[in-house]
C-alpha cells in the first residue's frame, strides 16, 4: 500500500494533523494492519521533503507541539498520477506455488498434494473472509471481496495446474507411474 | 481436516463407497462422504468429476450401482422408489442451479407446494410460504410468476421453497451457477442463514470456490473419487 499517495488522498479535502491522518488511514483501509505512529511521522517528513505538502499550522500542547499537514499543488498532481496508474499485477504466489509443483515432482513427491494443502489452506482463508463479510459493513465487504476473488483466481490455477501434473511430468522427463492418482 | 466421524459424532447423512455407471462411463469410483446434523459441506470439483452424482444419490433421486447411503438409520439403497420419493418430500430440500419452479403458480403458490403436497391446509401453507419469501427478502414477488422474476428473485424463491418443509437435510446443486457475482451471494448468504437458523444440514455441490466459501468444511470429488479416499488408500 502506498501510504504517501494515500496520505495526500487524504489530505485533499482538509489540513489534518498527524495523528488524525492515522485513525482516518487505520479505518478505511488499515483492517488487520494499523499504522505505526513511526511510519506515520516518517512519510509525513518524507511528503515535506518532496514540496508535497506543507505545514498549515502549529498547534502548541501538553506534549509536543502538532502540526498540521496541508496538501501542496505538487502533491495534487502526485495523487492524480498515482491514480491514473495501473498496479503491476501481483504474481509471486504463482512462482512460488509452480516452484513447488516442480520441485515436488523432480523429488518423487506427490505434487497433487501440494496443490490440495494449498487449496484447502487458500479455502481457510476464504471461509475467514466470507465470515468477517457477513459480520462487517461495506467496507468490509469490498476489501473482502478482492481478496476473495484474487484467491479464488489462484484456486482456478491450482485445478489447471492438478489436471495438468503428468503433462508437466512428462516435460521434466519423469516417468509416469509416479503421478498415478489411482494407484493404491 | 478428516471426513471419518468419530464414535459420538454420528453422521446424519453418510455415503459409503459409492460407484455409479452411465453406460461406460464411471461416474462415481469409491466416493464417501459423512455429513453431520447442521453442518454445511461444499463439495468441490471440475465438470464431470462426479459430483453431482454423488449429490443425486445422496439425496436418494439416483441409485448407486454399488456402495451404501445411509441417513439417520435407514438405508436408502434398500428402500423402494415410493419410499425414496416420501423421504425426498419429508426430510429433504432441494435447490437446483435453474429454480425449477413452477411457471404455472405464484411465486406464494411454488413455495407452498410442498406443504400442499405433503397435506398442509392451503390457508396455513400459504401463511408459512409468505413467512419464507419474507425470511429470503422477496415479499414483493409473492404474486408473480416465476418467468415475471429475475434470476436472483426466483432463485431465493427456490431456497424459500427448499426450507419450506423444515428439511433435515437441503441439497443444493451449482445454487448459483446462473446468477452474477452480486446476486449469487446474497442468495447463498441468505441460503446459509437460513439453513443455520433451522438447524438444516447443507450438502452444497459448487465449482465456484467463493461459493464454497461459504461452507464449515469442503470435499473434493476427482474422478468420481473424494479426496479422502484418495489418500485414504494410500
Amino acid at each position: 500500500m502506498a501510504i504517501g499517495q494515500t496520505f495526500l488522498g487524504l489530505l485533499e479535502s482538509s489540513p489534518r494533523h498527524g495523528y488524525e491522518l492515522k485513525r482516518l488511514y487505520d479505518e478505511r483501509f488499515g483492517q488487520s494492519r494499523p499504522l505505526h505512529y513511526g511510519q506515520v511521522y516518517s512519510t509525513l517528513a518524507r511528503l515535506l521533503r518532496g514540496g508535497l505538502v506543507e505545514v498549515d499550522g502549529v498547534e502548541p500542547g501538553a506534549g509536543p507541539e502538532r502540526k498540521r499537514y496541508a496538501i501542496t499543488t505538487a502533491g495534487v498532481t502526485d495523487v492524480e498520477r498515482w491514480l491514473a496508474q495501473p498496479e503491476k499485477p501481483d504474481t509471486y504466489l504463482q512462482n512460488t506455488l509452480y516452484t513447488k509443483v516442480v520441485l515436488g515432482l523432480l523429488t518423487g513427491r506427490d505434487a497433487a498434494d501440494i496443490l490440495d494443502i494449498q487449496r484447502t489452506e487458500h479455502l481457510r482463508v476464504m471461509r475467514e473472509l466470507t465470515r468477517r463479510k457477513a459480520d462487517g459493513d461495506l467496507a468490509d465487504h469490498l476489501i473482502c471481496d478482492f481478496a476473495l476473488f484474487h484467491l479464488e483466481a489462484d484456486l482456478r490455477w491450482l485445478e489447471l495446474t492438478a489436471a495438468r501434473l503428468d503433462q508437466l511430468a512428462a516435460t521434466l522427463r519423469i516417468p509416469a507411474p509416479r503421478l498415478d492418482r489411482s494407484t493404491p | 481436516m478428516t471426513n471419518t466421524p468419530g464414535p459420538d459424532d454420528r453422521p446424519l447423512l453418510s455415503a459409503v463407497d459409492l460407484h455409479k455407471t452411465y453406460g461406460t462411463t464411471s461416474a462415481l469410483d469409491g466416493a464417501s462422504l459423512h455429513v453431520r446434523a447442521g453442518e454445511i459441506v461444499a463439495v468441490m470439483g471440475s465438470s464431470g468429476s462426479g459430483k453431482s452424482t454423488l449429490l443425486h444419490c445422496m439425496a436418494g433421486i439416483v441409485r448407486a450401482d454399488a456402495g451404501q447411503v445411509r441417513y439417520r438409520d435407514r438405508d436408502l439403497t434398500t428402500m423402494s422408489d415410493a419410499e425414496r420419493s416420501a423421504l425426498r418430500r419429508s426430510d429433504f430440500g432441494f435447490v437446483f442451479q435453474f429454480g425449477q419452479l413452477v411457471p404455472e403458480l405464484t411465486c406464494l403458490e411454488n413455495v407452498a407446494l410442498p406443504l400442499r403436497l405433503g397435506g398442509v391446509r392451503r390457508r396455513e401453507a400459504e401463511r408459512r410460504a409468505a413467512e419464507w419469501l419474507g425470511r429470503l427478502e422477496v415479499t414483493d414477488v409473492s404474486g408473480q410468476r416465476p418467468g415475471e422474476v429475475s434470476g436472483g428473485q426466483g432463485q431465493r424463491v427456490a431456497v424459500a421453497r427448499a426450507l419450506v418443509t423444515a428439511p433435515r437435510v437441503v441439497f443444493a446443486d451449482e445454487p448459483t451457477g446462473a446468477l452474477d457475482s452480486l446476486n449469487g451471494e446474497q442468495v447463498m448468504r441468505l441460503l446459509t442463514e437460513a439453513a443455520r437458523h433451522t438447524g438444516a444440514a447443507v450438502v452444497l455441490v459448487t465449482h465456484e470456490a467463493r461459493v464454497a466459501a461459504y461452507a464449515d468444511r469442503e470435499v473434493v470429488v476427482r474422478d468420481g473419487r473424494t479426496r479422502e479416499t484418495v489418500l485414504a488408500q494410500r
